[in-house]
């Protein structure tokens, strides 16, 4: 199968075409979140002040991760995708906002998937613990907000031919259960 | 040896890895596993962390009862020898001081750490750096004598099912039956230390693994819970002596990054 390519900014068409199950290699920026940083972006959107978050997420892609320290000479530590359910209470916030997709490991909840289908978004995963090899799809890195939580810090990295894996789609299709259903013996 | 840990992955969990690509029926599955042997040749290269979770870091100290430890706090050694690798050797500082008010320590510590006495004059130290997704989804569960073998066996599954692909799979599940709650859980951790595949000594708990890794294997989660039949390499069973009342079972989970160093002074 040959892996679609996407560029970010990601509009509505750009997501609404992905299927469950295709292979995605994302190129341009996008931006790093884990539990903190989520945290704090929802109590900002919660108190009105969308306009104090470290990006506008129209558009963009999230990236749950937190990076091991970067080596000297290296453009960044490992990084590969952390748990992503532990973003579920704050996940739907920011589709709202226009997020058109997030990049982690694991199962979403069915309120992160239906938040997805209402405002057009997909969820990609990245192979969890391939940390060492993921880092070389990152050409460059910087911490743009919240620098005070260390790896858990907003970064915004440049990505070229990112590898990931469509599993929710806008249709609310989920690749879990259906790799599952098909692999499963009976 | 945190470093050494978290930059080489052992050779068992290598082969057990090349194993399940050989069986795997899905190509994405294929895929992946080959990406994951991939990403430990370039750790190894670039002596760079395998995963960016390089751990809760634990250790499981022998401590001979004919040493006679000179020069100050052992636990603070091990404390400082941490420190000095995960800050030297470029690993991510997990570890937040409280659990509630959550600020991180800033250089991975505290350990955690078991020690136990044994004859001689040996002081043998396991560094077992363990990732926080796979400890999320293990669990532990006080079941009735009566739920038996089957009860075990059930509650095994369950877990693996609810875990999915959360604990990065492929994974490694050490299960502990008996004792008292921390020792079930002890000892599933413990199990966790064996050679990759290497089946227990009791050949009726060595069969209880064998038929484990089967059905869960056939639930056709495969790797990364992406569809397929590697979702784990093993299982590894620990028992322990339980009281008349009870039957505590323990099911630890760990990721492919199934990181150990072992040293002996």
């Amino acid at each position: 199968m040959t892996p679609i390519k996407l560029t970010t900014p990601l509009a509505d068409a750009d997501v609404e075409k992905l299927r469950i199950g295709q292979q995605v290699l994302i190129s341009g920026v996008i931006y790093t979140g884990r539990d903190a940083a989520h945290k704090r972006m929802v109590d900002l959107i919660k108190e009105g002040k969308e306009n104090e978050l470290p990006f506008n997420p129209k558009g963009q892609i999230i990236y749950y991760v937190g990076p091991s320290p970067t080596k000297p000479g290296k453009v960044v530590g490992s990084c590969g995708p952390t748990t992503s359910y532990r973003m579920d209470p704050y996940a739907p916030e920011l589709h709202k906002l226009g997020l058109k997709a997030s990049i982690g490991k694991g199962k979403r909840s069915p309120e992160v998937i239906d938040a997805m289908k209402k405002y057009k978004a997909v969820y990609f995963a990245a192979i969890g613990g391939a940390a060492a090899l993921i880092a070389k799809s990152i050409k460059s890195a910087k911490v743009i907000a919240y620098p005070d939580l260390g790896a858990e810090a907003v970064h915004e990295f440049v990505v070229e031919d990112f590898p990931m894996v469509v599993v929710n789609d806008t249709l609310g299709g989920d690749l879990y259960q259906e790799g599952m259903r098909i692999y499963a013996v009976k | 040896m945190c470093m050494e840990s978290n930059y080489n992955l052992g050779e068992d969990v290598i082969r057990a890895i090349k194993k399940g690509f050989e069986t795997e029926a899905s190509n994405t599955g294929k895929e992946i596993l080959q990406i994951i042997l991939k990403n430990a040749e370039i750790a190894r290269e670039e002596q760079a962390p395998m995963c960016q979770d390089t751990g809760f870091t634990v250790v499981f100290l022998e401590l001979g009862q004919d040493v006679h430890i000179e020069g100050g706090d052992l636990y603070e050694a091990i404390s400082a020898g941490v420190a000095k690798g995960y800050t030297e050797g470029y690993l991510r500082k997990s570890i937040v001081s409280h659990p509630l008010d959550r600020k991180n320590t800033g250089d991975n510590t505290p350990p955690v750490i078991y020690t136990t006495i044994v004859p001689g004059e040996n002081l043998k130290i396991v560094v077992c750096p363990k990732g926080g997704g796979a400890e999320n989804m293990s669990a532990v569960k006080m079941l009735k004598p009566a739920d038996g073998v089957e009860g075990v066996k059930d509650f095994v599954l369950e877990v693996a099912k609810n875990a999915g692909p959360n604990p990065c799979p492929p994974v490694i599940i050490g299960v502990g039956i008996g004792g008292t709650m921390e020792k079930a859980a002890l000892i599933a951790k413990e199990a966790l230390l064996r050679e990759v595949g290497e089946k227990s000594k009791d050949p009726a708990m060595a069969a209880v693994e064998e038929e484990l890794l089967e059905k869960i294997n056939n639930m056709g989660m495969g790797p990364q819970g992406l569809g397929g039949r590697t979702y784990a390499l093993a299982v590894h069973i620990n028992t322990y002596p339980a009281h008349i009342a009870s039957l505590p079972v323990a099911v630890n989970i760990n990721c492919h990054a199934a990181r150990h160093q072992e040293v002996i002074l």
